[in-house]
């Protein structure tokens, strides 16, 4: 990996990949030395502190994981999981906002709409895709494919990962606060089964707008908050440096929020991370669409809406 | 400081304290500067006799504008689980639910009451932005979802009352979710076809903007009342720039196409009153 893609806690995994490289290199040149054995040695360690690092990573440094800029994003996922997938622009109003990425398209042969967020690889897609952070045309292109889902009886697929709504004057201009609105009352409308993915970073209004499911999967790695822990932390400890305390105190994690009853399955990531990994993250996350889509197979599309409201009337209440 | 004054003012003093002086008689006016007389303001229903600027309300003073002669029934609110995340920032979540309990005499940012606004049957929600910025948490979810459950129950509109900085941060996500479930609530009264109707005053920010704040079948604003999503703050920051004068405010909502109408507080009751009237009965019985 680029050196640039360790994170502050992985200095040590930095270190091996730095010795495993290096003797690679020198097998490569020189037979005289065996180092085969050497290098699985490192390997082996290289895995274990892997997994011993990502057992128990804390909530600050699983936000720093959710936001690692090689982590598969939601274009990924389109590209990995679905066949024939045709891009649908535009809400019809005002515009084509492409932070928010939606179409139909096939997931093992069943039609689909899909909407979600993306933030890009490099400079310049993440320019395109605004860093995932939508105006009130892509919340209201999310609800026109809501309602074409809902039309020709197509499940929906939302993968949520967004730092939040885009904070701007045009978005304030154009109704940032009613499109997110409206966006959530759209999922509630529909007689077809959603199923939202956090594959990454679920912030706040942002992310809910197309994560009101009948199923709530989240990456074992991502993220899913009411405000940034930096946010939080600038107004809460009036210091933005105390990110890492509001992480812990907001309670972020897949893990957290499977315990708050607010999701209903975590996804197991591949050793080391989903950006270790891409295809194997991508694989595991289209198994575990495929489970919550199969819940749904024999209800009429009433039961399929009843679902979903009577999952959001009860969540949050103390049993 | 003289031997004098230290000599006497102690004595002075511990006669004066005993007293008991009404404070603020005089309010100074947030935006023109004029000071007014407490009982003006009062008369007034809270609006500047100078600029016309809108004092922000207590929950009572609300609720004795709203509805008709200023009688109605407070509802009693589900109580839930307090805490859930055992939260801690430089207070602690109780801590700061105390004070906020003391300093309002209310449970919580919700308060829900029913009765009529010329003569039309009403429950109505206000929000009160001085328990913790009206933020809204799982007692405020519930609350809604009563409010609403006794408007269809009373065959009664659903008028709401928003000021709020946002979602409850203490509660975390389970704070985030209720954006789904007061938008569900206003689902569920919409398709009894009772008609919703959100007053939108000064501040309504955040996840309180962008979920049931904005759903009304009509949408009223107060004047000057600040609506929006973002934070003027943040927005600043994002685009390096400065906002234009009025950004955000009622007025600008209204020429932006975001809400239905400004309106004189003075006005209020007898516009709520007539709109419940044409939205539930479709033929006056009145003479034309």
């Amino acid at each position: 990996m680029d050196q640039e893609a360790y994170l502050d806690f992985e200095k040590n995994i930095a270190e091996i990949d730095e010795r495993i490289e290096g003797l690679r290199h020198v097998t490569g040149s020189d037979d005289d030395f065996d180092l085969d054995e050497e290098v699985s040695g490192l390997e082996k360690k290289l895995e274990k502190i892997l997994d011993q690092t990502y057992a128990k990573l804390t909530p600050w440094q699983k936000t720093q994981v959710a936001r690692h800029p090689k982590r598969p994003h939601c274009l990924d996922y389109i590209n990995g999981l679905i066949t024939d997938f045709q891009l649908l622009a535009g809400d019809r109003l005002f515009g084509e906002d492409e932070a928010v990425v939606g179409g139909i398209g096939r997931f093992r042969g069943r039609s689909v709409v899909v909407i979600g967020q993306e933030k890009g690889n490099d400079i310049e897609t993440r320019l395109k895709h605004n860093f995932g952070m939508a105006k009130p045309e892509g919340y209201r292109k999310a609800v026109r494919l809501m309602k074409l889902a809902d039309q020709f009886n197509m499940p929906v697929l939302t993968f949520v990962d967004t730092a939040g709504a885009y904070p701007g004057l045009e978005g304030e201009e154009r109704g940032q606060a009613e499109a997110i609105a409206s966006s959530i009352d759209a999922c509630f409308s529909v007689g077809v089964p959603i199923v939202a993915t956090v594959i990454g970073e679920g912030g706040s209004g942002g992310a809910i707008a197309i994560a009101v499911a009948n199923r709530i999967l989240m990456l074992e790695h991502s993220v899913y908050s009411v405000i940034s822990p930096e946010g939080c932390a600038s107004i809460l400890w009036r210091d933005g440096q105390e990110a890492q305390k509001a992480a812990e105190a907001l309670r972020l994690t897949a893990q957290d929020l499977k315990d708050l009853g607010v999701i209903d399955d975590i996804i197991a990531e591949p050793r080391g991370g989903a950006h270790r990994n891409p295809t194997e993250a991508v694989l595991k996350t289209g198994e575990a669409i495929s489970g919550a889509l199969a819940d749904f197979n024999d209800m009429t599309r009433e039961q399929i809406r009843r679902e979903r409201e009577e999952k959001f009337l009860k969540m949050t209440r103390a049993e | 400081m003289s031997w004098l004054t230290n000599y006497v003012r102690p004595k002075l003093q511990g006669l004066a304290g005993k007293r008991d002086i009404p404070q603020n008689l005089w309010e100074k006016c947030p935006s023109c500067g004029a000071m007014i007389y407490h009982r003006e303001l009062e008369q007034n229903a809270q609006i500047c006799t100078q600029c016309n600027h809108h004092f922000r309300l207590t929950v009572k003073q609300r609720l004795d504008i709203l509805f008709d002669d200023a009688r109605y029934d407070e509802i009693e609110l589900p109580e839930v689980k307090e805490d859930p995340l055992d939260f801690a920032d430089l207070k602690s979540y109780p801590d700061r639910l105390k004070s906020a309990r003391k300093q309002t005499g209310r449970p919580d940012a919700m308060t829900v009451a029913s009765g009529t606004m010329e003569g039309q049957k009403a429950v109505a929600g206000v929000m009160d932005f001085s328990f913790m910025g009206g933020s809204m948490g799982t007692a405020f979810g519930e609350a809604f979802i009563t409010a609403t459950e006794l408007a269809a129950l009373q065959d009664a509109a659903f008028v709401m009352v928003t000021a709020s900085g946002g979602a409850r941060m203490q509660e975390g996500i389970l704070s985030l979710m209720q954006m789904a479930r007061t938008t569900l609530a206003v689902r569920k009264l919409k398709e009894k076809g009772l008609p919703y109707i959100v007053l939108l005053t000064d501040p309504t920010t955040g996840g309180v903007s962008a979920s049931f704040a904005m759903l009304g079948d009509i949408a009223v604003a107060e004047p000057g009342a600040l609506i929006g999503f973002a934070g003027a703050r943040v927005i600043e920051q994002t685009i390096r720039a400065q906002l234009p004068e009025g950004f955000q405010r009622a007025e600008y909502l209204r020429s932006h196409g975001m809400v239905d109408m400004v309106v004189d507080r003075r006005q209020l009751r007898h516009t709520l009153g007539t709109l419940i009237d044409l939205l539930r009965r479709p033929v006056s019985d009145k003479p034309y």
